[in-house]
């Protein structure tokens, strides 16, 4: 179910200023791969135009190609709705929509999208729910707002918005930069359930989280403030927390950076 | 002053002197006490002087004995306090005389009878007769309006947050803008135009489009900065699910900012039901009931009243009438708030926990 991607000669752009140039990697399904780099250095640019929310940005616009298995996501004729149907994606900020109650949170995706059938929406809730962790401690609230819950819960329950209209790839843009330890370990725990299912995607500006999760680490840098961002490199993680190849990797993670 | 005298006058402490927490009240009916005192004395007839003498005097009073007691810093906090009230009570004091006017005057005719008759074998110098007809008026042409208004109003405002772009966009923003400014008289000349060259008889609906042009751009404005206040956040969020952009607008942006747009459309209604102008022109007024906006001329509610003041020769009973008209006017208006209240409030995004 999961699906591969495939990227090559990915340029990013925001009107004129180019914020990442040429980038090439491959993300193996049922894998997590995790995006590390200083701030500015284009990695949720990058992950956004995986699943196309890159051109939703006044203009975002993008050159190069992404293949989902054999698929290219950039190819002519190719639906971004579609798209983003089967790349998902959580965001930096827990942000459950405010008007829907937990259910109708969980339930957005499928519904929106116009599937109405009452018996499937509950097995979707609650199959989604106990995905992300989260079905004991809400089950006797479903139909409260989902804003009422704690940041730690509403982030997971954008994860099991995102994981109910059964993605193939899940983005996750800093998940767990709002979120304090335990919450962030909830989470990093689920993130080793959903492996098993989809490939995952993480940025993350925490250098342990990326050595806990992933199995693949990119480095991204710049060279300077208004230069672009470039892919360094992509290993696997206990490689570029061990022994990576490239200098600048090692001294950022060791903190001699800058 | 510098922080060397503040210590020289309290040394090690940090709490300061502190004028009484009914300080402010006594000061205040003090500077009343006096400034009624010069008014009779100085033999000043206008309430309005006396009151603004007694403003003028709180306010210096407050700073002098904050300065004296409290320090400068102090003083110049109260005192901004006391100009925030001070400007509170100036704007309530026409509101309130403005409401109790209308109210004192109007109950007097205002009864079932008034609101459920029309004036049509009435002579306005007799007492008598109704609003019943301009009610229905101002109901059909207010509502005619809205139902025009209100959808094209919204549908600009989401393309102008959502899809707008470029010239096409900067060129609707910039109309809206000018169309904020038109004169009521002349929306009802633009309508009076177009009536003459179809050679057509004055009808409701007439009245109903030029209130419309008036509305639009109201509710434009405000439905713009309600949907740029739904954070952006929720969009992506939708997009991301694979939501497409108009399910997005329709079941995220526009649930989310309802309530804000309700009460704006709501405002704008309150805006358009006082229109006289325009009415006038296109409308006529009418004696009679007439219940179709479409055909023939109507009354409405502003037009009454500004037709019982104006050409009843000054009759009482007409005067009455028109308090009383006014006083209905207002309420309606008032009902209409309350309701896009309501709605703002039931319709507003939920915390509870």
């Amino acid at each position: 179910m999961a699906k591969r991607i495939d990227v090559s000669g990915l340029s990013a752009y925001y009107g004129s200023f180019r914020a990442i140039e040429d980038i090439s990697m491959t993300i193996e399904p049922r894998t997590v791969t995790a995006f590390i780099g200083p701030s500015g250095c284009g990695k949720s640019t990058f992950l956004r135009t995986l699943n196309r929310m890159h051109e939703v940005t006044s203009g975002g616009r993008v050159e190069g190609k992404v293949m989902l298995d054999d698929e290219n996501l950039y190819g002519a004729g190719v639906d971004p709705v579609a798209v983003r149907r089967e790349i998902g994606m959580v965001f930096q900020r827990p942000n459950p929509f405010p008007t829907m109650s937990v259910y109708e949170n969980v339930v957005a995706g499928l519904k929106l999208n116009g599937k109405f059938k009452k018996s499937e929406l509950d097995d979707t809730v609650e199959k989604s729910l106990k995905g992300a962790n989260l079905w004991n401690e809400v089950k006797d609230r479903l139909n409260k707002p989902g804003s009422g819950l704690s940041g730690g819960q509403q982030q997971r329950l954008c994860i099991a918005r995102a994981i109910a209209v059964e993605p193939k790839v899940l983005l996750m843009d800093e998940p767990c930069s709002a979120l304090d330890p335990i919450s962030t370990l909830a989470i990093e725990d689920l993130i080793g359930e959903l492996k098993e299912r989809f490939t995952i995607v993480i940025v993350t500006h925490n250098m342990q989280q990326a050595a806990r999760v992933s199995d693949r680490t990119a480095f991204f840098n710049l060279a300077a403030v208004g230069q672009p961002g470039k892919l360094i490199e992509i290993d696997d993680t206990e490689r570029i927390f061990s022994n990576p190849s490239v200098q600048a990797t090692e001294d950022y993670i060791s903190g001699r950076f800058g | 002053m510098s922080n060397a005298t503040i210590a020289d006058k309290r040394p090690g402490a940090l709490h300061g002197a502190r004028l009484p927490k009914w300080s402010p009240w006594a000061i205040a009916a003090g500077s009343l006490l006096v400034a009624v005192g010069i008014g009779a004395g100085a033999g000043l007839d206008s309430k309005v002087q006396w009151g603004l003498i007694a403003a003028l005097l709180f306010l210096f009073a407050t700073y002098g004995i904050a300065a004296y007691v409290e320090g400068r810093r102090q003083a110049k906090d109260r005192i901004a306090t006391g100009l925030v009230w001070v400007a509170f009570l100036v704007a309530l004091v026409p509101l309130v005389s403005l409401v109790w006017t209308t109210i004192s005057r109007g109950v007097k005719v205002l009864d079932v009878y008034f609101l459920t008759h029309s004036m049509g074998v009435v002579p306005d110098s007799q007492p008598g007769g109704g609003i019943y007809h301009a009610i229905i008026g101002s109901l059909e042409q207010v509502g005619l309006a809205t139902i025009i208004a209100a959808p094209v109003g919204i549908l600009t405002a989401v393309y102008l947050v959502e899809y707008g772009r470029g010239k096409l966009a900067r060129a609707v923003t910039f109309f809206v803008d000018v169309m904020t400014g038109i004169p009521s008289i002349v929306a009802g000349l633009f309508i009076l135009s177009l009536m003459l060259i179809f050679d057509m008889e004055p009808f409701g609906f007439a009245g109903s489009m030029a209130l419309a042009i008036l509305m639009m751009p109201v509710v434009v404005r405000s439905t713009e900065e309600m949907l740029k206040l739904v954070p952006n956040e929720l969009r992506e969020a939708s997009l991301a699910l694979g939501v497409p952009k108009w399910r997005t607008i329709l079941k995220v942006v526009l649930p989310t900012s309802i309530g804000g747009i309700t009460t704006g459309v709501m405002l704008a209604v309150a805006r358009i039901a006082g229109e006289t102008a325009p009415v006038l022109l296109l409308v006529f007024g009418n004696r009679f009931i007439n219940n179709n906006p479409f055909e023939g001329a109507q009354q409405s509610l502003p037009l009454y009243i500004y037709q019982q003041y104006a050409q009843s020769a000054g009759a009482n009973a007409a005067y009455d009438r028109a308090w009383a008209a006014s006083l209905t006017l207002i309420a309606f208006v008032m009902i209409l708030n309350l309701v896009a209240r309501g709605i703002a409030r039931w319709k507003a995004p939920k915390s509870g926990r």
